[in-house]
């Protein structure tokens, strides 16, 4: 069921690659069509799912596995499988998808070629966040990469092609990094192996801390690139501001998930000892994202340049929280706490970042500039659009009722219940709070000036995006019992796997 | 203070949850019904008020406690207890006046009004209720949105919604303390049950103490936070009545009452709180006496006001502390509602223009009267009574608390004097040329204003019943305070006898406006330029360091990477092909040379065959 779910959209793909005569309206429809149908397999996965039991090495186990020969010459396997880490996150990238299919519904740039390719982008996504296997793992990596450069030089603004440029070289380093860290824990496991759940439970580099240093090293530095913290996230505010407003909205919600979500699913259960040393290093680099990607975006006068260092900021706390989860002097219930909250923190992000993306690329539609100062009193114009504006920056900053408090509140409470230097990182949420403030305050207040004037409010195709990701959040926010279930198994076994 | 046992079960909880859901649900409701729910919207608001209300009483007598799983280690709980029970019909009540009011005085778009002050009454019950950490940080901070959202209400002039903000990052910097408490809490292996967090091991006890007093503090416009509350100000009347003086402000202090165990357990905490209020009280007190604009001095007064009641939670009077901020919310509620009446009818609320004011509109007048002598601590008014009961704990624990209290109660006597005085005056001549210079005056107060005003006045009248035998021996036995003694009855005399002294001598003499005291202790002016501008230029620093530093560091690197593209290229074409071109060019000239002996001539190639048979004749005599 999983390869259906991952191959779905490429299939799709193919079609509409080669079927020139496809008239406009019916490619966008047929985007849209798939990749609704592909959100009603991820929720018909999410409906049978049920929490597997525990493999024979304490781990968590998987569900909907499919494994087949790939390449066995390097013991290298088709392996397909979720479980409570992957599942969230299979129904962020499908929803997220979908939004942008609805967004795109008046596209009038190539829509056949650029429905294509977001549905290529949508099974690498999704394939990434299924794989059990580092070639594979690495493969969709580097593929996302691939179909996210084209997405920013075909159908971005301004300097596409240059922060298209960009981005790709320094994600395809990063991932070069990754490679030699993924050949390392193949080399160093006996029988050499690139499965993740045999590395897991082999624990390859265990008993040689300066080898598995230099592993964890190179896996982190391919990671953080992709997440992206500070240092390696200059790449992204150039991205994110040429990029098209669903370009941006995948770019922010989804691939920089990839990144996060290496960190739980491969850093940490197959590089546990290295993980727990340099655990204090991995803390200090999320509290600096915070703190770094808070004030940089309260400085900026762009709109979308301010909400990508905001990303940023959100992407730090989650570093902090798997950061903590490796500190074993402290105690479980908070190392698990910190986990749970980093995994809720990915899905309320991306819900909540696209919607902010969305709503940027409205701006960038009527007027081409994303320039604070241009605008003002914008709520008389586009009365819609400034409720729905205030709302996404009001659940951005962790207003409770909406998702970011949730996962804000675990990383908190589960960091600082495992080291107190974790409390350095509060400062981001009050600054985040005032730099969402100014924007509010200097976009939609005040006399109606420059560019508001005139200003079309939000249409339907714009509107449903935006306001279905902001219901998500808020669903999560209010009852988050139902994702916190799924996750929390997840969490535990991770915690229990880097342990160890 | 412990919860009942079972006993009501499921008609308590299904009314707590009505008390709590139904605003928030209405609230949303209308916030979003736009244009067509502009109409219904005080009549919505209004009913959904009195229903909460009916429930809220039903709650504090049946006292239900629930719990629902929220977060994995951390339930969603809810409780009525002795001190909640209290509380909140008074919100709930003073929640209805001021709808009541605000149907008649909010004229621009009042659905998206009415639906924002019920969801921040949904808030506020959460608030007064919650029994675990995080309910109260979850409804704490969508108090601070709702607040903000309602201060900057008229968006379109940008000076109310910065005004908004400094609230809400002023108060979400307090609040960072609430999170600070939720982690230690954890650490210190309490779990997040607010009655537990007394219950923490060791240092960690200390930094929850720290992180909630700190919470509150920022709430309830303690120093050094208070100037956010004077630009608060700048929100229409009805939400400065209902969040600046008995719900918002007012849960700050409540929430350390309801922890007062957590502050004595560590010791510090209590002297801190009992000190800070003290303070607050007393140079907020002043800071009043030196204002200008009616609203300003109110909001002081507030400031002031829950510095009294911190101190209860101090020094351990739980009641007294409670009683006072039950008094004071309907006295303050009363001022405020006058106040919105005044500057909807003269467009004015400067306190030199609205002198006689009170002559023109009797209803008005009088119930401000009232709210004025309960404010300044007149016998037998609600203020003078709860006054005392914190001051008598205060006495018993230090007698510094005790005198820096009965001076802030004299300032407090003499700024309720100076307006009780000013708005009783002859009307001057020339009143007319101060109005309208805000709004346009509507030279009326309708029916709909004056009827909460009435309410209140009786509420700040006798609710000082809360204090007096046997409403007050009932309530100090259900908060588990019996061994103190109220105040005694030189104490009494005392207290009454300053008031009464104080606002006589107002009148007769004029006070002292330094403008230390008028400029809210430069605190608004020592945060600008202590914080805000060091942090945006920090941010401005990092953003040119993440411009000019990081990026152009990776664009170099790309240029870089170019630069020993171009010299391996140019090493390639000049170096390494300059060889293999250098042996082709070589091998060509071996053959150019070699052609040199094909001359034509016989006689040379004589020479040349004798050379070689000679060569090959020493070869061979050499080689054998």
């Amino acid at each position: 069921m999983l390869s259906v779910v991952v191959f779905l959209p490429l299939a799709a793909a193919a079609v509409l690659a080669v079927a020139r005569r496809l008239p406009d309206q019916g490619a966008r429809w047929s985007w849209l069509l798939i990749t609704v149908a592909d959100l009603a397999l991820v929720v018909a996965v999410a409906v049978r799912y049920r929490t597997p039991e525990d493999t024979a090495a304490g781990g968590g186990g998987l569900a909907f596995e499919e494994r087949l020969r790939w390449i066995p010459s390097v013991n290298s396997s088709y392996h397909l499988g979720v479980d409570g880490l992957s599942l969230p996150l299979l129904g962020l990238t499908a929803v997220v998808f979908c939004a942008c299919a609805v967004h795109a519904l008046r596209e009038e740039r190539r829509p056949r070629a650029q429905a294509a390719l977001f549905l290529f982008l949508q099974s690498v996504c999704l394939g990434t966040f299924v794989a059990q296997d580092l070639i594979l793992f690495f493969v969709f990596f580097d593929l996302s990469i691939v179909g996210m450069y084209f997405a920013i030089a075909g159908w971005g603004h301004g300097n596409a092609g240059r922060s298209a440029m960009k981005f790709f070289l320094y994600t395809f380093l990063g991932s070069l990094a990754l490679l030699v860290g993924f050949i390392g824990l193949f080399l160093a496991a006996d029988p050499h192996t690139f499965d993740i759940p045999e590395l897991a439970a082999a624990m390859p580099l265990a008993d040689s801390p300066i080898v598995g240093g230099l592993v964890l090293a190179a896996v982190l530095v391919g990671l953080a690139v992709k997440t992206p913290t500070v240092p390696f996230h200059t790449w992204l505010p150039p991205a994110h501001t040429d990029a098209s407003a669903i370009g941006s909205a995948v770019l922010a919600a989804i691939l920089l998930k990839l990144g996060t979500y290496g960190f739980v699913r491969i850093a940490m259960p197959l590089l546990p000892q290295a993980w727990q040393a340099w655990s204090w290093v991995i803390i200090a680099v999320g509290v600096v994202s915070v703190l770094y990607g808070a004030l940089v975006a309260l400085a900026q006068t762009n709109v979308k340049r301010m909400i990508a260092y905001t990303s940023v900021n959100h992407m730090g706390y989650v570093v902090l929280a798997v950061g903590a989860a490796g500190l074993v002097g402290s105690g479980e219930q908070a190392r698990e706490l910190a986990v749970t909250g980093a995994v809720t923190q990915m899905v309320s992000h991306g819900l909540i970042t696209a919607a902010l993306f969305l709503l940027a690329g409205v701006l960038q539609d009527r007027s081409g500039t994303y320039e604070m100062g241009e605008y003002g009193g914008l709520a008389k114009p586009a009365p819609r659009f400034a409720g729905l504006f205030a709302v996404a920056a009001f659940a951005s900053l962790g207003l409770p009722a909406f998702s970011g408090f949730i996962a804000e509140f675990q990383v908190f409470t589960g960091s600082i219940g495992a080291t107190w230097v974790a409390a350095l990182a509060l400062p981001g949420i009050l600054i985040t709070a005032a730099l969402f403030l100014r924007a509010i305050q200097r976009l939609l207040t005040g006399p109606t000036v420059g560019r508001s004037i005139g200003f079309t409010d939000v249409r339907v195709h714009e509107a449903l995006p935006i306001g279905g990701l902001l219901v998500l959040s808020l669903l999560i926010g209010v009852v988050p019992g139902p994702l916190l279930d799924l996750i929390t198994p997840g969490s535990q076994a991770v915690v229990g796997l880097v342990s160890r | 203070m412990t919860f009942a046992e079972s006993g009501s079960g499921g008609i308590g909880t299904l009314l707590l949850w009505v008390v709590v859901v139904l605003p928030a649900v209405m609230g949303a409701g209308l916030s979003l019904s736009g244009r067509w729910g502009d109409r219904l919207a005080p009549v919505v608001a209004v009913l959904t008020a009195v229903v909460t209300l009916c429930a809220a009483i039903a709650v504090a007598i049946l006292r239900p406690e629930t719990a629902i799983p929220f977060l994995p280690g951390a339930a969603f709980g809810l409780g009525v207890d002795a001190l909640s029970a209290v509380v909140v019909p008074m919100v709930a009540a003073v929640t209805l006046l001021v709808l009541v009011f605000a149907a008649a005085d909010i004229r621009d778009r009042p659905a998206r009004f009415h639906g924002l002050m019920l969801l921040f009454a949904a808030a506020v019950a959460i608030t007064a209720t919650a029994t675990t950490l995080p309910a109260l940080l979850f409804s704490w901070e969508i108090m601070g949105a709702t607040s903000y959202a309602l201060i900057g209400y008229t968006w379109r002039e940008q000076d109310r919604v910065a005004a908004g903000t400094t609230a809400f990052v002023t108060t979400r910097t307090a609040d960072l303390g609430l999170y600070l408490a939720a982690g230690a809490a954890l650490a210190g292996g309490s779990g997040l049950a607010l009655a537990d967090l007394p219950t923490a091991s060791g240092p960690w006890r200390d930094v929850i103490a720290a992180g909630v007093l700190v919470a509150g503090l920022g709430k309830a416009a303690q120093l050094p936070f208070s100037f956010w509350l004077s630009r608060a100000m700048q929100g229409p009347s009805p939400v400065s009545a209902l969040l600046h003086s008995a719900a918002m402000v007012a849960m700050g202090g409540y929430l350390l009452l309801r922890v007062q165990p957590l502050l004595a357990s560590t010791g510090w905490a209590a002297q801190a709180a009992a000190w800070v209020g003290a303070l607050t009280a007393l140079l907020l007190g002043a800071v009043a006496t030196a204002q200008r604009d009616l609203k300003q001095l109110l909001a002081a007064s507030t400031s002031a006001q829950l510095g009294f009641v911190v101190l209860g939670a101090g020094v351990a009077s739980v009641s007294g502390g409670v009683a006072h901020l039950v008094a004071h919310a309907a006295t303050k509620a009363l001022l405020f509602l006058a106040a919105g009446a005044w500057l909807s009818a003269l467009g004015t609320k400067q306190l030199s223009a609205l002198q006689g004011a009170a002559r023109r509109w009797p209803v008005v007048g009088v119930t401000t009267s009232v709210a004025a002598l309960s404010l300044a601590g007149v016998a037998p008014l609600s203020m003078w009574a709860t006054k005392d009961e914190v001051l008598a704990a205060a006495k018993d624990s230090s007698t510094g608390l005790y005198v820096v209290g009965l001076a802030a109660a004299a300032l407090s006597a003499a700024y309720a004097g100076k307006v009780l005085w000013l708005v009783w005056r002859q009307t001057p001549a020339d009143a007319d040329t101060a109005y309208d210079t805000e709004e346009q005056g509507t030279r009326q107060v309708g029916f709909l204003q004056q009827a909460p005003l009435v309410v209140l006045a009786v509420g700040a009248a006798v609710l000082g019943v809360l204090t007096w035998p046997p409403v007050g021996a009932a309530l100090r036995r259900a908060l588990g305070e019996s061994g103190s003694a109220g105040p005694g009855a030189a104490e009494l005399v005392v207290s009454a006898a300053i008031a009464v002294l104080v606002v006589l001598g107002v009148r007769r003499w004029r006070l002292p406006e330094p403008r230390w005291a008028a400029r809210w202790l430069g605190l608004g002016a020592a945060t600008e330029l202590l914080v805000v501008r060091p942090v945006l230029s920090l941010a401005h620093v990092l953003a040119r360091f993440d411009d000019r530093v990081l990026d152009r560091a990776v664009d170099a690197t790309g240029r870089g990477a170019l630069r020993v593209a171009r010299v391996a290229g140019r090493f390639d074409v000049g170096g390494i092909d300059a060889v293999a071109e250098g042996v082709a060019s070589q091998t060509r000239r071996l053959g150019s040379v070699a052609r040199r002996t094909q001359t034509g001539q016989v006689h040379e190639y004589y020479v040349q065959a004798a050379v070689v048979l000679a060569a090959a004749l020493v070869l061979l005599l050499v080689v054998r």
